[in-house]
């Protein structure tokens, strides 16, 4: 499972824990993330994450 | 030249935009109606134009509610013309800045011309200050060190940093310094926001440093890298023209980021995301920030008071923002509300009803001073 962290404000994406109040289930990979969706802190679109670390799962 | 956009639609703005380099050259305009009259009062020149001058021509011209198609947006981002539009204001800001310190210096000026001049500069500074948050959203170097640039004169480098990880997160929530509460006067809110501001700023630095493995004191750190430019652009001007540039560069650098911090006074007054059951707030709707689709002074000030969908879609370009029917509508622009600002009675008189009608009379929901709300809870 990997982190992605939005460049303007650093809230990060982590496909474990999805995001459930936008309709995103706990371990949706960052792919299936609909581009459509954009960062809840900032309003930052989805293109303006960058992958931060590669875990193990 | 316009490059044709589909559906044939053509930006009626297009070149009204560069009304927001003129807003950079008011204090040489000044200076030059001086030179042509020979009246002091025209190094007032600026702080006139924007609170009486403005607000007549926002209230002439009325507003503007036509958004650009979606099919268009995303040639108008691309179309370079937009982005340099906003560069350009950057050298005539410091054009203004470093002539009116010479004029300062050297001039011999009376007391009332001195500051007239200092003032009328600190409203182009100011105003620049809107440069740099139309800057410092975007994404690019370039941009990002131009935005800074921008802040030096004012030595609002932390603004930077600030808009983008504190206030865009938390906007009207109780927890942000920049978003005023129902019931708090400008002049409560301004100390609460000047340093709440600049200690989020820190904090927010800090952490981010540290999860990048660095100290605070580091380079890459974007309030140290922004704010350094400041002494050294104060300390360049004072040791060419003399101590007699100190006292203006202050008091323009005080008034311009005053005027910033009145303008956030109004872009949030009173509005609240809510708290969901995570713990976390609600997304950032247009609902969120008071919108004003006034025409001369969103040109004047590259579309920052179309501020609801600024928040809702931060990386938007101003050119592309849009109005939407269901945000709160101020009754100007910001130079007419900014008076209203300054006068807390006439604020509230004019902006709790609209408060009170948009929460459709149930201020539990309103971001409310803390002792009111105290006050109204125990009524």
């Amino acid at each position: 499972m990997r982190r992605w962290r939005c460049v303007i404000c650093d809230f990060e994406y982590d496909e474990a824990l999805g995001m459930p109040e936008d309709g995103i289930a706990p371990g949706t990979r960052w792919e299936d993330v609909p581009d459509s969706w954009s960062c809840p802190d900032c309003g930052a679109p989805k293109a303006e994450f960058q992958m931060v670390e590669v875990a193990e799962a | 030249m316009q490059q044709s956009l589909p559906g044939n639609w053509r930006d009626r703005k297009r070149y009204l935009w560069l009304l927001g380099i003129l807003a950079m050259a008011l204090p040489l305009i000044g200076g030059g109606l001086v030179q042509a009259t020979g009246l002091s009062l025209f190094w007032w020149f600026a702080p006139l134009f924007v609170y009486l001058g403005v607000p007549a021509l926002d209230f002439i011209f009325g507003e503007d509610r036509n958004n650009p198609p979606e099919a268009v947006v995303p040639a108008l981002e691309r179309d370079r013309y937009y982005r340099w539009a906003v560069y350009a204001a950057v050298p005539v800001e410091y054009a203004s800045l470093i002539w009116a310190a010479w004029v300062a210096a050297t001039q011999s000026l009376h007391w009332y011309e001195y500051l007239g001049l200092s003032i009328s500069v600190g409203m182009t500074t100011g105003i620049a200050i809107a440069v740099a948050h139309e800057l410092g959203h975007k994404t690019n170097p370039f941009e990002q060190w131009l935005a800074k640039l921008a802040l030096a004169p004012t030595g609002y480098g932390h603004f930077y940093s600030e808009h983008n990880r504190g206030h865009h997160v938390r906007v009207a929530t109780p927890e942000d310094p920049a978003s005023s509460r129902y019931g708090e006067s400008f002049y409560a809110f301004l100390p609460r926001t000047i340093l709440g501001g600049m200690r989020s700023a820190i904090a927010i630095e800090k952490a981010r440093m540290a999860r990048r493995g660095h100290g605070f004191w580091h380079w890459r750190n974007d309030v140290l890298n922004a704010w350094v430019m400041t002494p050294i652009l104060f300390a360049g001007l004072v040791a060419w023209l003399g101590w007699m540039a100190l006292p203006f560069l202050l008091i323009q650098a005080v008034y311009g980021f005053s005027l910033l911090e009145v303008v956030n006074y109004l872009e949030h007054y009173g509005l609240c995301r809510k708290k969901l059951p995570s713990g976390r707030y609600e997304r950032c709707q247009p609902v969120h920030s008071w919108n004003s689709n006034h025409i001369f002074s969103n040109i004047f000030l590259y579309g920052l008071e179309r501020h609801s969908d600024h928040h809702a879609h931060p990386l938007r370009g101003y050119e592309a923002l849009r109005h939407f029917d269901d945000s709160p509508q101020l009754p100007n622009g910001y130079a007419g509300m900014i008076l209203l600002a300054y006068c807390p009675p006439l604020w509230f008189a004019v902006m709790n009803p609209r408060v009170q009608a948009h929460y459709r009379g149930d201020l539990r929901s309103a971001n409310v001073k803390p002792a009111l709300r105290l006050a109204t809870s125990a009524a």
